[in-house]
């Protein structure tokens, strides 16, 4: 294999284990920015999976899949807003517990369900999304690198992929360009501001972790309808945190955040390509440090060493009104 | 120029005579009512905050709402905004009747509100802040065009200058302010309520806003003005309306009453904050701040080369609008802040105040704190009791058995203090949330006072606390000084400050301008703390 | 007004709430069991039986209850300091590594006993060498140190497998595990506590680390609530601005309530590694770390609590593994259902039901509480 082979299938790679980091953390920040600290993005995604998996192939439709796995990640969402913001518990608490209620769920039900072992029936067909190949990707195949360039990078994803990097643009337009996005902003920053300009706190917030379940929904599907052809127990295997961490890596900002889920997708991607190879004056790298790297770059980030991870002002405290 | 600015400190008022045609071509009749409340009541839990009020507010005119705090005019006024329901009575608005639900109901009213805690967000921009909850579009862009020429519009037609594309937390606090009042105008409030407007800012700052509200009545809006302040009652309303304990006693014309009938209506007996004491008795020096320096987290200068000594058997008040920096001297002395250069001398020795200081050290030399804040600082309202009573002194001997506290010593120091101080209820296995306000700041004096300081440091002793417990609490203070001990005394509360000093120094932005002996006058002092000698001296 | 401090009698405060919580949480968990097809109550039996039925299910129940007094009392002490320090899980996993390498040491050298203190300070010292850095990175950087500790347990397990697959695995294995431990690297076991109740123990691993689980929960009473340091964590935790006030070091006071639960949540891997498997496998800690959140929220972090509430998690670890035997839907992962339900309803919502008991004590008193607290400010 030449190094151009090695880097088409390498950025390949990244690309598919991005997305779900990038529907991730996306979602992430919808909850975040509105002031909604969230850390069941992992089990959100792990419950849309499943139930991704399992409805589309007991309805053999991949779009009822979707629509499946969005509504149970929804439900979820609720779950953590009602606990955040109706209650006024505390919020990472209830991600915790979020966590381990779709850790277990998943397996009890796709068990009782299906008796497969935590699985769910293979995925074919119409229940399962199928790589989108773009116009002239055949023909254009014989360009030189122009043509491989375009035949494996740009064409021949899943329509999933298409819409989560859509998501970015579409995320920062929201965020910055409409009213929806505005006051979202100001109800992380200072929810009192909103409060006293006659929109309701809750309500905000409770639209925003919605956005929040929305993607997660799709960040499960893409696991258990398009990479896998199934949901398998685990699958998710802590990829709700590395999205998380890319959050934060970003600065809770969309277009950073697209960069830190590609950084993390590539880093995950080299880390399979690198095993048993040795780096010039490195040496060889142990394939569970490349592993670890995002987390300890994140820490490094969040011990202030390469710029200040200042979270939304109002992140994490429920709101009250004051006398 | 100078005249107006005085003229609102002696509190004369003086009608623009501009203002007044403008008022008449706008058509509005002194007679017509912007707001009427008829016998609102609201309680929280046990506590009546209002008790059947009635208020008449005329359309154009400045209306005053004066009390001490706690006396429930922020309360009423949430009512008025939508904040809080009434639990009783009817509010009239135009001279329809009304419910307001919630803060939407009001700005559609027209009622507009600019906060004490300014609701604004901070990393926003101007244009954002004032368009928020007001954006007209799904998408913004046509609305911040518009809003862009709104913006342009109310700044030329009230002088009200922002560069609308500056973000907030760059703007100085009197810009800030001015936001919020952008924020009400672009909402088309034609009733503005101001909650302790000039509790943040500088005098000169207030000054202009007085300008601004006068302004803003001449065109035909109507103003209402919370404040604990008589003189800004004095310089600015047209009529008065005055708050005691959750009722409103009294509601005369400004320009027929007097700062001394206001005060009385406010307290409800005639002030007499004349604490019986005698003579000082000034030994050595024990508390020496030489041009101590001190930077808030922004960086902005928030004591800028203070000095100052106390003396043993003294107490030295500083007066001074809130946030002119006693905040932070306090605690820079205190060893809670860093200062950035200076030295303190505490009974001859020096304390690292630029470095890095240690309150527990300071304290074991003799330094007592009675912090400004004692919800925040001075206690830990889960504590029991008695946990309270060791607070920074939990390093003390007395109270370990080596690295173990020694309970026994503890609850019985806490409880013999209890009856010292008559805290009540005097269980020390209380909860201190429990106790009420008067009772959490003796938990605070007696642990500070009875351990025979060197100093003592003060800030905001009465902060509140009922009656019965302020005269308590001054007697306290002046049997401290009549035992030898070199007091500082921090307070907003210019009358407490009189009453107890020994000394009088007065900080404006910053610096200790001036010192006076408690002999002197109110608008003496007065002029002092709105920086208005020092405006003079620089102009000679 | 949320009325934090609205009065009730203490014995709903820290018997009836958490209680009320806790039925609820194994109610909706009754539902899951409904929807899977199987009878809520004969899953109830059996998971009763099977955790205390007999006496090999009951040292099984009390065997995993020590894993959870450990990581409850960590989280419970980081949360008196006001910190959540969700790493359990890694601090656990790195403290392994500390008991294994005590007793790959000295385990054919020494006896047992003598292995046993070395073993429990290392494990103590690794799991807090791993709490150190995101204590320090709150402490003196302002890091986040929920986020921090989680990093930190995806770290420590590829840091983990790293040194199982690489370091520790002795020539010409295929297992990622160390070798087993020689009889100087063993806990004894404590069927003579059960036999004393006339229980067989059986092939139950209940041993010595249950015993150090309960010194650990005095020591932790007695640091808490009857030593300065404690004073000292609890006025950080309550109110940060009046222990600087006091003159309370709060870097170093963070610090040293990061160690100390980083060493509590390290100690637990004595009972798995040193007390049943003697040897370090991948994995071994299986959750536990995260348990001692559920367990640290339902005993109110007080260890009076925390050993009741981990026994309660110890039974349906045990309880759960007879139901799977009996009820083919059911699996193991039940309990993290339970265990998530429980985080819900005794953490995140646990002051769902106190407005309805305020109303319903009120009620009961025939007239209102003559109120206190007056708030300051008007």
């Amino acid at each position: 294999m030449d190094y151009f082979q090695i880097a088409l299938v390498t950025l390949e790679a990244t690309i598919r284990l991005s997305v779900p980091l990038i529907l991730a953390a996306l979602a992430g920040l919808y909850s975040e920015r509105s002031g909604i600290f969230d850390i069941g993005l992992e089990g959100k995604m792990l419950a849309a999976a499943f139930a991704g998996g399992a409805a589309a192939a007991v309805y053999d439709s991949a779009f009822i899949g979707l629509l499946a796995a969005i509504a149970v990640s929804v439900g979820l969402a609720l779950v953590h807003a009602f606990a955040s913001i109706t209650q006024r518990g505390n919020q990472i608490v209830s991600g915790v517990a979020i966590n381990f209620i779709a850790l277990g769920a998943t397996v009890i039900l796709g068990q009782a369900w299906f008796r497969q072992g935590g699985r769910t029936p293979q995925l074919d067909g119409d229940s399962r999304f199928q790589a989108v190949t773009l116009p002239f990707a055949e023909t254009l195949q014989s360009v030189p690198i122009l043509g491989p360039i375009y035949e494996n990078l740009i064409s021949g994803h899943f329509l999933l992929t298409y819409f989560a990097f859509a998501m970015v643009p579409i995320t920062w337009w929201v965020l910055y360009r409409t009213r929806f996005g505005l006051r979202l902003r100001a109800v992380g920053e200072n929810p009192g501001a909103v409060d006293t300009a006659g929109i309701s706190v809750p309500r905000m917030r409770y639209m925003a972790v919605i956005c929040c379940g929305i993607l997660c929904g799709f960040a499960g599907a893409y696991l258990s309808m398009a990479v896998a052809a199934g949901f398998v127990k685990g699958m998710t295997a802590g990829k709700g945190f590395i999205a998380l961490a890319a959050l934060i890596f970003a600065k809770w900002k969309p277009l950073n955040v697209m960069l830190a889920c590609l950084l993390f997708g590539f880093l995950d991607a080299t880390a399979i390509l690198m095993q048993g190879h040795a780096l010039p004056l490195i040496g060889e790298v142990p394939v569970q440090f490349m592993q670890a790297l995002p987390y300890i770059l994140t820490v490094i980030l969040l011990a202030g060493f390469i710029g200040k991870a200042i979270p939304p002002k109002a992140g994490g405290q429920p709101y009250v009104k004051e006398r | 120029m100078k005249n107006a600015d005085l003229g609102w400190l002696r509190g004369k008022h003086m009608p623009s005579v501009v203002g007044q045609t403008n008022r008449e071509a706008n058509g509005w009749h002194m007679g017509d009512l912007a707001i009427e409340l008829r016998g609102i009541d609201k309680s929280f839990g046990a506590v009546h905050a209002n008790k059947n009020i009635n208020l008449q507010v005329r359309k154009g005119t400045i209306h005053g709402i004066i009390g001490e705090n706690g006396a429930g005019k922020s309360t009423l006024m949430s009512i008025l905004y939508g904040f809080y329901q009434a639990d009783k009575g009817d509010i009239q608005v135009n001279g329809a009747p009304t419910i307001i639900r919630d803060p939407n109901t009001a700005i559609s009213l027209g009622i507009g509100m600019v906060h004490q805690h300014f609701m604004l967000v901070d990393n926003f921009t101007v244009l954002e802040n004032v368009m928020l909850g007001a954006e007209e579009n799904a998408v913004l862009n046509r609305g911040i065009t518009k809003a862009r020429a709104e913006l342009k519009r109310l700044e030329d037609e009230y002088a009200l200058e922002v560069d609308p594309d500056a973000v907030i937390e760059e703007l100085p606090v009197g810009l800030q302010q001015r936001v919020e009042i952008l924020k009400a105008l672009f909402r088309g409030a034609e009733i503005l309520i101001l909650d302790e407007p000039t509790g943040v800012l500088t005098p000169a700052e207030a000054d202009h806003l007085f300008r601004i509200l006068e302004q803003l009545r001449d065109q035909g809006k109507t103003i209402l003005l919370i404040t604990h302040k008589l003189r800004e009652i004095m310089a600015i309303t047209d009529e008065v309306s005055v708050m005691r304990r959750g009722e409103i006693v009294a509601t005369r014309e400004t320009g027929k009453t007097s700062v001394e009938e206001l005060a009385e209506l406010m307290v409800g007996r005639r002030v007499l904050l004349r604490v019986e004491k005698g003579e000082a008795n000034p030994q050595d020096v024990k508390l020496a701040v030489k041009d101590l320096t001190v930077r808030d987290s922004r960086g902005v200068v928030m004591v800028d080369n203070v000095s100052l000594d106390v003396r043993a058997g003294e107490i030295v008040g500083i007066a001074g609008v809130a946030g002119n920096g006693q905040s932070e001297l306090l605690e820079a002395i205190t060893g809670i802040r860093q200062a950035e250069n200076g030295t303190v001398m505490l009974d001859g020795e020096p304390i690292r105040v630029t470095g890095e200081a240690d309150p527990a050290e300071l304290r074991k030399r003799g330094l007592a704190h009675v912090p400004e804040d004692r919800h925040h600082m001075g206690l830990v309202l889960s504590f029991e009791e008695n946990e309270n009573a060791i607070l920074g002194y939990h390093y003390d001997e007395q109270f370990l058995n080596g690295p173990m506290l020694n309970l026994n010593n503890i609850r019985q120091e806490a409880a013999k203090k209890a009856e010292e101080y008559d805290i009540r209820p005097p269980d020390v296995r209380l909860k201190t949330a429990n106790f009420s306000g008067g009772n959490q700041q003796k938990i605070v004096l007696a642990r500070e006072m009875g351990r025979d300081p060197t100093v003592l440091v003060i800030g905001q002793p009465t902060r509140g606390v009922d009656v019965g417990a302020i005269e308590f609490i001054h007697r306290r203070i002046i049997e401290m000084r009549d035992a030898g001990k070199a007091v500082l005394l921090v307070s907003v509360e210019l009358d407490e400050i009189r009453a107890l000093s020994d000394r009088i120094l007065v900080m404006f932005a910053g610096r200790v301008v001036g010192e006076r002996t408690p002999d002197a006058t109110e608008g003496e002092l007065g002029l002092l703390m709105a920086g208005v000698e020092e405006a003079q001296e620089a102009a000679q | 007004m949320s009325a934090p401090y609205a009065k009730l009698p203490l014995w709903v405060e820290y018997a009836l709430i958490p209680l009320i919580n806790l039925v609820v949480a194994f109610l909706v968990a009754g539902l899951v069991v409904l929807i899977v097809g199987e009878s809520p109550l004969r899953a109830a039996t059996l998971l009763v039986q099977g955790a205390f039925g007999y006496g090999e299910g009951i040292g099984f129940t009390l065997y995993y209850a020590t894993n959870f007094i450990f990581t409850g009392l960590a989280v419970a002490v980081a949360f008196h300091c006001g910190l959540f320090n969700i790493g359990g899980e890694g601090q656990a996993y790195i403290g392994g590594l500390g008991v294994a390498l005590a007793c790959l040491w000295f385990d054919n050298i020494v006896p047992w006993f003598v292995t046993f203190p070395i073993a429990v300070l290392a494990a103590a010292l690794f799991g807090a060498a791993w709490a150190f850095i995101p204590g320090y990175l709150q402490a003196k950087r302002g890091s986040h140190i929920v986020i921090t500790t989680i990093m930190f347990n995806f770290i420590a397990s590829s840091l983990m497998v790293y040194m199982l697959v690489e370091v520790l695995k002795p020539l010409g294995s295929m297992a990622p595990q160390t070798r087993t431990f020689a009889d100087g690297g063993q806990l004894p076991r404590l069927d003579w506590l059960l036999s004393t109740f006339g229980l067989d123990i059986g092939g139950a691993p209940f041993n010595l680390s249950f015993i150090v689980a309960l010194v650990a929960a005095f020591l932790v009473w007695l640091l808490i609530w009857r030593t300065r340091l404690g004073y000292e964590i609890r006025t950080m935790g309550a109110s940060p601005s009046a222990a600087r006030y006091a003159g309370i070091k709060d870097a170093r006071v963070i610090i040293i309530t990061m160690l100390i639960s980083g060493g509590l949540a390290g100690m637990m891997a004595l009972n798995p590694i040193m007390g049943d498997q003697h040897r370090l496998q991948l994995d071994f800690v299986t959750g536990a770390g995260f348990v001692g959140i559920a367990v640290a929220l339902m005993g109110r972090s007080h260890p009076v609590g925390i050993i009741p509430a981990a026994i309660l998690f110890g039974m349906l670890y045990q309880g759960g593994a007879e139901i799977s035997f009996e009820m083919p839907n059911i699996s193991r992962d039940m309990i993290t259902i339970i265990q998530g339900l429980v985080i819900l309803f005794a953490g995140a919502l646990e002051h769902m039901f106190r407005p309805t008991l305020i109303a319903f004590f009120a009620t009961l008193r025939g007239t209102r509480d003559p109120a206190e607290a007056p708030a300051a400010g008007g």
